[in-house]
């Protein structure tokens, strides 16, 4: 298993997504281990300002040259403001996913949803388990 | 057998190197009732002389453009063919190469690619084009089915002045979709009557010029389809007409494909030809197809990639633009070779001839007592010929006259009365032309 | 020696940076008939300026293009064993044939009467494609492989239709072609992906759990990508059936089969073939190919239009009268160029022939992986039939992929294998070597993949580096999708 970087102070979907909870904004992007399974990230497609998100819905694609992947939706709410600067530098996924790489801040319907999400190590060990599974 | 190396002798070996007494062994992961065991039922195999020999015998009972004045065209036409390009694709490293996924040893075809690709958007008006789809036919469909993607609407609206085939090709690729498709009358000067279209209108789809020859108002159009805020497709049938006609870009269309045939593609019974897609850069990643992009090796040196694939079957497989892999790429490098020859002022010369031939030729069937232009607005190098009996009889006549003279409108167009669709390329002399005036009209005349 | 070193190796510039303003590569006859002011008859229509196409004379042209050709790898320079393509020698008896006026200018809208050489050729290329696959008819119509499987997923969509039970989904194995899922997606179908077992087989178990009243069809290709022969396959076409689904067959691997195998016998109802792999007209640089796609009888009615039949007095006619057609996929009668080319290659071969190149195809696979087992890892043990999938597992500890040994096969003059399908394999090597390959090609060949292998262990950067013999290195394909450059434009400083 490789080496990543995964922030104690965010938390975690099991799809591979991070979200950081701001007064009932939550912004949400991809972690460090996503990245670095993507590989070189050329395109990210988000959705529109305003579109209301049901949680574990496909809300956007990040593709790199060989593979192309769906976000979903880690909670449900309305989507607030999306990073545009990611459609002339997507390689901020790779180079920064936790800050200049971010994706989307939404409005959470429910703050409750929150409590489904993973921590730091249970993240963790939800990619040691997947790996696992793999093998 | 000439294309097989192997000697017994090797055979011996190898079966050994790989631990079978037998080549009957190798197939033993058959199960033994699968096993076909008797002849194919295929003739006997022949020397090359021989294939030649009923090949040539085959070739010969079919009438083609090198024995007859062609005045044949709807869809498929007869140009002059530069030699230099049969010359050039006959290279082994052309004809035999695969599809450019290893684009260190495939610069040749990739380089070839992205020249066609802005070739191309320079003769449509557009920005971005793919690296071919079938033919023009499947290519609209394909623009149709791209429409659909970026509207998020699945009505389409199609021109009868489309090529009937091209139409029933659309009706097959939708036909497992829900979709309605809607056909637009053509009025009585032979072009598009537009109507106001519904909002649920994914594309207006016209050709120009359109299969009777006439030319669209792609203004208006263009006008029609923003209303609705559907895309505007316009599909071409007679490539060579981008040469001499406003492009379909600077109208307003949204995705311009179409048959691309008549740039030193062989007419070859229909196929292969050379199906184009293009659009502009906003729609992108909508296309279907291949693309091929720029970039640089480790040193920094200019070179061309296979790119955007993650649009492709093979990546994004059931949530691809298009399930299309194998396309065109051989007649894509003829129409490359053809454009180079020809270049900015060599198309539009030949363009020019054939608007010149046509409207010679049209001018003969005005002064005919017997025949009669069915529309008189402007048109290419392809128009429709009332003629006094039936379309049948007077490409008989032509025929008898030692010409072929056209395609007998009947089935696809009977509203017009007995017609016929005359196409006159730059092949036609002058001679040829007043023959076939006199043919079609017969007696009358 | 001052000039040659490796012969010659040029750099060519594009064909606009080489324009010249007033350069020609074609000159016209003189105009028989009077001018005409074009922008006076078109009026709006008029195109006011000539679209910016380069400016060349024909020598300018050939020497471009001969240029380019050399940088490209063919089947003619040598060995290119790209699994599932089936790189076939593409014999030059067939290219001239093709180009005979008689068929290479005939037009798609001659009368029936006047092209009777080519309906009876259309009309006996069915027969023999329906003889080799054990199917009733064929439609030459499908302009490549994929256009073939969308024909045939239509038709058995058609067929559920007529029976009044529309059905929603389509079956396929985790090894199949990406354009199995797309052509069924096209359809409006459903996919449902099924596993294959440990032994890179499609198991009965696995498709009776997954068939059900809602599914249309399996597309199945047999060999699998694996190259391995689906020892089930007849069971698991009974369990579709006896479900009231159908079988597509995928004909990707047909050169495993020939003469040996009837995909009809299998219980496949509906298949296309390639014929720009098993039977041998030229790939082109990405085609053009052709796909026709053959049926069984209770699919027939559904076939595209329109066929060639044959009158009772030997005349051909084509036959458009098809009630339950699923309608017209080209614009004439398909790639019949192509058609041409693949008549000329069976009628060469002839009943034997066709067998001896399944024969010597299926040694050669097994040749090679003879060779090759130990150095590479061999994901699925057994006999393989065309091709063989080898991964790079063993070469894991070096930091050397799969990726790396095929650029390192270019710097010895070879077409890398297929890499990275099929996907149930990671890091795949797919090697598809075909009858045209001696046993000395073959065993050069394998001799460099273990040279690579061995220099994988002792020098693994130099093998990461690769290719370094080209006149380009590796290319950033990163870089070609982030900011795509798809057309020249000129240099707005300029």
């Amino acid at each position: 298993m490789g080496d990543y970087e995964i922030p104690e102070e965010l938390r975690y979907s099991r799809e591979d997504e991070w979200t950081k909870s701001e007064d009932g904004r939550v912004t949400i992007g991809v972690t460090d281990y996503a990245q670095q399974q993507l590989g070189d990230v050329v395109f990210v497609e988000l959705p529109e300002v305003g579109r209301s998100l049901e949680k574990g819905e496909p809300f956007g694609v990040i593709e790199s040259v060989k593979t192309v992947a769906d976000l979903y939706a880690p909670l449900s709410g309305e989507v607030l403001e999306i990073n545009e600067a990611l459609v002339e530098a997507p390689e901020s996924v790779n180079d920064d996913c936790y800050g200049e790489g971010w994706m989307v801040v939404i409005s959470i319907a429910d703050p409750a949803d929150q409590s489904e999400l993973l921590d730091r190590a249970g993240y963790l060990q939800h990619i040691k388990d997947r790996a696992d599974q793999d093998q | 057998m000439r294309y097989i190396p192997h000697t017994d002798d090797e055979i011996r070996d190898m079966l050994a190197a790989v631990g079978q007494p037998g080549i009957g062994a190798l197939f033993e992961t058959i199960p033994e009732k699968l096993r076909w065991t008797g002849p194919l039922e295929v003739p006997a195999a022949l020397g090359e002389l021989e294939v030649e020999r009923l090949l040539e015998g085959l070739a010969r009972s079919n009438e083609h453009a090198a024995a007859t004045p062609w005045f044949l065209g709807a869809g498929t036409y007869a140009h002059f063919i530069p030699s230099a390009i049969d010359a050039l694709v006959s290279r082994a490293e052309l004809t035999t190469s695969y599809t450019p996924y290893q684009a260190e040893i495939s610069q040749g075809t990739l380089q070839t690619i992205f020249e066609w690709q802005t070739m191309i958007c320079a003769l449509t008006g557009m920005e971005v084009a793919n690296a071919s789809m079938y033919d023009g036919a499947s290519a609209t469909a394909e623009a149709a089915l791209m429409a659909m993607r970026i509207t998020r609407k699945s009505r389409i609206a199609v021109a009868a002045g489309v090529h009937p085939h091209t139409r029933q090709v659309l009706a097959t690729y939708l036909g497992g979709l829900d979709v309605e498709i809607e056909t637009l009358p053509v009025g009585e000067d032979g072009r598009c009557q537009i109507p106001a279209l519904r909002d649920d209108t994914a594309c207006l789809i016209l050709q120009q010029p359109s299969f009777l020859g006439t030319l669209e108002d792609l203004g208006e159009a263009a006008a029609a389809a923003r209303a609705a805020g559907a895309l505007l497709v316009t599909t071409v049938g007679e490539a060579l007409s981008l040469a001499l006609l406003r492009p379909p870009g600077d109208w307003g269309a949204d995705i311009v494909c179409g048959e691309a045939q008549s740039f030193g593609v062989p007419m070859s019974f229909g196929g292969p030809h050379l199906g184009f897609l293009t659009t502009r850069s906003k729609f992108m990643r909508q296309m279907p197809g291949r693309l091929v992009g720029q970039t640089q090796d480790g040193a920094g040196q200019r070179g061309f990639v296979l790119t955007l694939s993650t649009r492709e079957q093979h990546i994004r497989r059931e949530r691809a633009t298009s399930n299309i892999c194998t396309n065109q790429g051989l007649c894509l490098t003829m129409a490359t070779i053809y454009l180079a020859l020809m270049g900015r002022s060599g198309l539009r010369e030949v363009a020019l001839q054939n608007l010149a031939k046509a409207e010679y030729a049209k001018a003969r069937v005005r002064e005919s007592a017997a025949l009669e232009l069915a529309h008189e607005g402007p048109t290419f190098n392809e128009f429709t010929v009332r003629v006094p009996d039936d379309g049948a009889a007077a490409l008989a006549r032509a025929r008898e006259a030692g010409l072929v003279g056209g395609l007998d409108l009947a089935a696809h167009h009977p509203e017009l009365g007995p017609a016929v669709l005359v196409c006159i390329t730059e092949l036609a002399r002058r001679e040829e032309i007043d023959r076939l005036v006199q043919a079609l009209g017969g007696n009358a005349s | 020696m001052r000039n040659a070193t490796r012969g010659l190796a040029y750099e060519e510039a594009l064909l606009f940076e080489q324009s010249q303003p007033g350069r020609r590569g074609v000159d016209l006859p003189a105009l028989d008939v009077p001018e005409v002011d074009a922008a006076a008859l078109l009026g709006q229509a008029f195109r006011e300026e000539p679209a910016e196409l380069p400016e060349l004379s024909e020598v300018d042209v050939i020497r471009h293009f001969t240029r380019l050709s050399t940088w490209n790898a063919a089947v003619d320079l040598g060995l290119y064993p790209l699994g599932s393509c089936t790189m076939k020698y593409n014999p030059k008896i067939n290219e001239r044939l093709a180009r005979l006026p008689g068929f290479a200018l005939a037009h798609p809208h001659s009368p029936a009467a006047q092209v009777q050489g080519l309906l009876q050729l259309i009309y006996e290329l069915e027969a023999s494609l329906a003889a080799i696959s054990g199917l009733d008819r064929v439609s030459l119509q499908p302009a490549a492989g994929a256009q073939g499987e969308l024909a045939g997923i239509m038709m058995i969509r058609a067929y559920h239709e007529s029976r009044g039970e529309p059905r929603h989904k389509v079956m396929i194995p985790d090894s199949a072609h990406g354009t199995n899922p797309a052509s069924a997606a096209l359809n409006g179908y459903d996919v449902v992906s099924v596993p294959s077992g440990s032994d890179g087989l499609l198991h009965p178990e696995a498709v009776e759990a997954a068939m059900n009243g809602d599914v249309a069809a399996l597309m199945i290709t047999n060999p699998n990508t694996l190259g391995l022969f689906e020892t089930h396959i007849g069971r698991v076409c009974e369990i579709v059936h006896a479900g009231g689904g159908l079988v597509y067959g995928d004909g990707a691997n047909l050169n495993a089969l020939l003469g040996h195998s009837r995909p009809g016998d299998m219980g496949i109802d509906v298949m296309h073939f390639n014929l720009h792999k098993t039977f041998s007209t030229p790939h082109g640089g990405g085609g053009p190919g052709a796909g026709p796609v053959g049926v069984k009888e209770i699919l027939a009615p559904f076939l595209p239009v329109p066929l060639v039949a044959r009158d009772a007095d030997g005349q051909y006619h084509w036959d458009e009268e098809r009630p339950q057609t699923i309608g017209r996929l080209h614009g004439n009668h398909g790639n019949v160029g192509m058609l041409v080319r693949a008549y000329a290659y069976i009628r060469s071969l002839g009943p034997e022939g066709l067998r001896r190149c399944t024969e010597m195809a299926v040694l050669n696979a097994n040749y090679l992986l003879s060779r090759l087992r130990g150095a590479f890892h061999v994901p699925f043990e057994g006999s393989v039939m065309h091709e063989c999938v080898l991964s790079d597992r063993l070469l894991a500890e070096t930091g050397v992929t799969t990726l790396d040994v095929a650029k390192r096969l270019i710097d010895h003059g070879y077409h890398p294998p297929t890499i990275y399908f099929p996907l149930v394999v990671a890091g795949a090597l797919m090697i598809e070597p075909t009858e045209s390959e001696s046993r000395e090609s073959l065993d050069r060949f394998a001799d460099t993949l273990l040279d690579i292998v061995r220099e994988t262990h002792e020098d693994p950067q130099a093998v990461m580096a690769a290719p370094q013999r080209t006149r380009l290195s590796r290319l950033d394909e990163t870089r070609a999708a982030r900011r795509p450059v798809l057309r020249w434009q000129p240099d707005p400083k300029e």
